[in-house]
């Protein structure tokens, strides 16, 4: 599968994270890294922790406890109380599990917002639309316009996101990711609610992502046969606790990881 | 404006006659990253060139064969004259076709060399590789997802020209003088047939066929550099090969190339073709849409498109023929055009449509009807590969529903005692590839191809086809039988998708359906009936009973044909699948293959007769990743109501 894709030293790690809402415990002493250019995926039960995880890299949440590190000019750097904003100017995208698209503005409007990061110009020259901004406009445009290449979904470029079916929204929510030229992404179930072609479909083009621009993914997934089939390394959660970490055929010989996804009788 | 065929006898020697005096007008079109990207006949010329040379440099001999598996794309129909320029031919091949399909061609032909789209086709060539010992590279068009390949045969589009540019820097003239050596007599492309029984047959056609055919129904139509074609079909197929190779050689007309199959309505829309061909099913598709959308319009825009178009039935055809009708009439047209036609040939994008031609199969009266009552100049045409196509074309003025025209300048036409047609004219095939026995059969020593097709003139001398000589069968009591001529009666219902008929050498006819799931389905939404797809929907009584009253209104009508009215449908059952070609129930062009389906559903024709009301079904399908799962059911099998011959005179 991946003959020209190397995976490289570690770019994003985590370490001894612990998150809790009040009593509640999302997250304790959770460990793990992920390296450059690797499909790395989180699973585990509902509950076990998952999107806690991905909020907390994001920077939605903040840790009590624990540091995350993330490489950035060539060495990992330590990053404090970030928000999702400056979380993502360090290069990390994400998609949602739930969808978070503009219902009201069409494929190629949802993935421009994407390339908001990137602009330049300011508002009142975006608004008149002449010179630099215009300029500006048609670089993105194409940019956009790779992307929607790239996703097949060119038939939908102009329809609003609302009318499509849930399958291709979650194609435009990877697209707005992508527009981000990330370096990281991290994709929320990405896979979630679909059937057997749909998913078919967005594994190839995680594996394209990946593959093409050499993008580090790590996915929250709970279908385990997607996740054993396209991840290089998976950390498996339960009750916030890491319970397994490494290649998909040595936690699917984990025996705690079997036990957490079968039930044992206490 | 028609160019001289003889001084330019062949494709590559059109080119470059378009490159020098077009140079700079647009040749070809591709919606690229949502921009419209335009090959200049010059820039056309320089690609091609390239091409060529690089294949020479790789060694494509003259009169090898160059397989060519895409879409239709800029840089494919550069690959097929880069072909022509070195004498080879190039071999158009189907590009939805399965892997294991496109062996035999491969093979038959001892293909070396093959220009592939993408990665979808490359890998469907990587896999049959075993089995074809002759192909030595594979180049792609699109490189996409195909970086980590790392096979020695496969060979950028981009790499194969630098190679040629190289080449053709070292031996300067060899372009020029291999292109200059090429003449008009030689093949210039070779085409499968899909073929209903056996394997393929390629069909040979020299230039001079090809080039003369183009220029004659070119010159009939008065086309020119200024139109313009939306090329949307398999180029695999001759059709589209002629509308967008072929004739924008001779004529020096721009083709454009959709950005990719779900788009071309929009592309359409976009471009506004001047020239358009359509075989009936899509125009079929098209009227689908639009009345399933009309259905769901407001009450006032509703009922205003259906006074209109009840006025444009009325009146619509007999304008566009310059017939007189009334002034009311005439008037209420005029409103007509602006209100309702107008809009709607924009949204079909056929507002500028010239000159529009159907072809293939049968084409319902109300579907064709319905395009020319709009204002949209659509006309039949008769011919196949083995013709180079035209043979017969309406001419303006002279249409009919029920014909398709007198023969092309050029063009004699006969019939054998058995009703056969018989074709001679400057565009028939030189050979089919490898297989003089099938040559000889089909053309015989005084050069008349044996068409395979029924039919007569009728009174104006215009053609009429009715069925294939070898499917017209007869009942046991003599009656004749022609099953294309009742599933096509059938398939006229917007509701009846395909439709297979069986009755020769039988006491009664019957028939296969599979009802069309989006009318159907818009049907039931209508009819508070909910369903979850097909094989739902094939169980419904309330189904059997729409389809049921279909096959009434065919039985009513053949009743009162005294040659025909025994051959009313008595039975029929829905099958539970749709006939798909990927299970080979269907050519590649979408035609029905009766023998193959009566073996693999014998079970069923059999119940059918005995007269059973249900019958249990296992039936293996076919995915379209190639593999292969199992759908059982069972089916209701219900009888039809049939007239009697009498009862239809009184009628009548």
């Amino acid at each position: 599968m991946s003959g020209g894709r190397k995976i490289g030293e570690v770019i994003l790690a985590v370490e001894e994270v612990s998150l809790a809402f009040g009593g509640v415990k999302a997250l304790s002493g959770v460990s793990f890294d992920v390296r450059e250019h690797e499909v790395r995926a989180i699973i585990g039960p509902n509950g076990a922790g998952k999107s806690s995880m991905l909020n907390v890299i994001n920077g939605v949440y903040h840790p009590q406890q624990g540091t995350i590190r993330l490489r950035m000019d060539g060495q990992l750097r330590e990053f404090h109380d970030m928000d999702p904003h400056e979380v993502a100017l360090s290069g990390i995208a994400r998609t949602f599990q739930n969808l978070a698209l503009f219902k009201g503005m069409s494929v190629l409007d949802n993935i421009m917002t994407g390339r908001n990061l990137r602009m330049r110009t300011n508002l009142l020259l975006q608004a008149i639309r002449i010179g630099p901004a215009a300029r500006e406009e048609m670089v993105h445009r194409d940019a956009v316009e790779r992307i929607i290449d790239f996703l097949e979904i060119q038939a939908w470029r102009k329809t609003p996101v609302g009318r499509l079916p849930y399958g291709l929204q979650k194609r435009v929510d990877l697209g707005r990711a992508l527009a981000m030229e990330p370096n990281v992404l991290l994709l929320d179930e990405p896979m979630a609610g679909m059937n057997v072609e749909e998913k078919q479909d967005m594994c190839r083009f995680i594996l394209d992502v990946n593959d093409h621009f050499g993008t580090t993914i790590v996915l929250i997934e709970h279908d385990m046969s997607v996740v054993m089939d396209i991840s290089d390394r998976v950390v498996v959660l339960d009750y916030g606790r890491k319970i397994g970490d490494g290649t998909p055929a040595e936690v699917r010989a984990n025996q705690a990881v079997i036990d957490a996804y079968l039930g044992v009788s206490h | 404006m028609a160019v001289d065929i003889r001084t330019f006898d062949t494709f590559p020697k059109l080119l470059a006659h378009h490159a020098q005096v077009r140079g700079a007008l647009p040749a070809i079109r591709e919606k690229d990253l949502g921009v419209w990207q335009t090959w200049s006949w010059g820039r056309f010329a320089d690609e091609v060139r390239a091409l060529a040379c690089g294949l020479a440099a790789h060694g494509l001999q003259r009169s090898a064969h160059l397989a060519i598996v895409g879409d239709n794309r800029p840089r494919l129909y550069a690959a097929m004259c880069a072909a022509q320029c070195l004498g080879a031919v190039p071999v158009p091949l189907y590009q939805d076709a399965v892997a294991t399909e496109m062996a035999f061609p491969i093979q038959n032909a001892e293909i070396a060399f093959a220009v592939a789209e993408d990665q979808e086709q490359v890998d469907k060539l990587l896999e049959i590789l075993p089995q074809c010992p002759s192909l030595k590279r594979i180049y792609f068009d699109d490189s996409r997802g195909l970086r980590n390949y790392a096979q020695d045969s496969l060979t950028s589009y981009e790499e194969l020209q630098a190679i040629g540019r190289e080449f053709d820097a070292r031996n300067p003239g060899f372009f020029d003088a291999e292109v200059a050596r090429g003449q008009g007599s030689e093949p210039a492309a070779m085409f499968f047939t899909s073929g209903t029984t056996g394997n393929p047959k390629g069909v040979v056609l020299t230039h001079t066929a090809l080039i003369d055919r183009a220029q004659a129904a070119a010159v009939m139509e008065g086309l020119g550099d200024s139109d313009v074609v939306l090329a949307y079909l398999p180029p695999a197929w001759i059709g589209q090969n002629i509308f967008s190779y072929a004739q924008p050689f001779v004529t020096g007309y721009c083709i454009c190339c959709p950005e990719s199959a779900e788009t071309v309505m929009a592309d359409m829309r976009e471009i506004g073709p001047t020239y358009y061909f359509a075989p009936p099913r899509v125009l079929e598709a098209l009227l689908t849409t639009v009345s399933i959308r009309m259905e769901d319009a407001g009450s006032i825009k509703r009922r205003m498109y259906l006074y209109f178009m009840d006025v444009a039935r009325r009146v619509g055809a007999k304008i566009l023929d310059g017939e007189s009708v009334g002034a009311a009439d005439r008037f209420l047209y005029r409103l007509g055009d602006v209100l309702v036609y107008g809009p709607l040939r924009n949204v079909l994008g056929m507002s500028r449509v010239r000159v529009a031609y159907t072809a293939g199969e049968a084409i319902g009266p109300d579907l064709f009807v319905f395009y020319r009552s709009i204002g949209i100049n659509l006309k039949q045409l008769y011919g196949s590969t083995e013709t180079s196509v035209f043979v017969c074309i309406q001419p303006n003025g002279q249409v009919k529903a029920d014909t398709v025209g007198p023969a092309v300048p050029g063009v004699e036409l006969k019939f054998t005692p058995q009703r056969e047609l018989l074709v001679r004219s400057p565009g028939l095939f030189k050979e089919y590839y490898k297989n003089p026995q099938a040559t000889a059969d089909a053309k015989d020593a005084e050069g008349w191809f044996h068409t395979g097709d029924a039919g007569y003139f009728d009174p104006d001398g215009h053609l009429k086809i009715i069925d294939r000589v070898k499917d017209v069968g007869a009942l046991t009591d003599g009656t004749l039988f022609a099953p294309k001529y009742l599933e096509n009666k059938l398939k006229f219902f917007p509701y009846i998708r395909e439709a297979v008929a069986f009755g020769h050498g039988r006491d009664k006819v019957c028939v296969f359906i599979n009802f069309d799931i989006d009318a159907v389905g818009n049907w039931a939404e209508r009819h508070n009936l909910p369903y979850t797809g097909y094989v739902d929907l094939a169980s419904r009584e309330e189904v059997y009973q729409l389809v049921g009253e279909c096959i009434e209104k065919v039985n009513l009508d053949l009743s009162t044909d005294p040659e025909l009215s025994n051959s009313q449908i008595h039975r029929f059952l829905i099958l539970h699948k749709e006939l798909d070609a990927d299970d080979g129930e269907l050519t590649r062009t979408r035609k029905v293959r009766r023998g193959y389906i009566g073996e693999r559903y014998q079970q069923l024709v059999e119940a059918m007769y005995a007269g059973r009301d249900t019958v249990h079904v296992e039936a293996q399908v076919r995915y379209e990743d190639g593999r292969t799962g199992m759908v059982s059911s069972d089916l209701g099998i219900r009888d039809a109501k049939t007239f009697a011959p009498a009862a239809a005179k009184r009628a009548a």
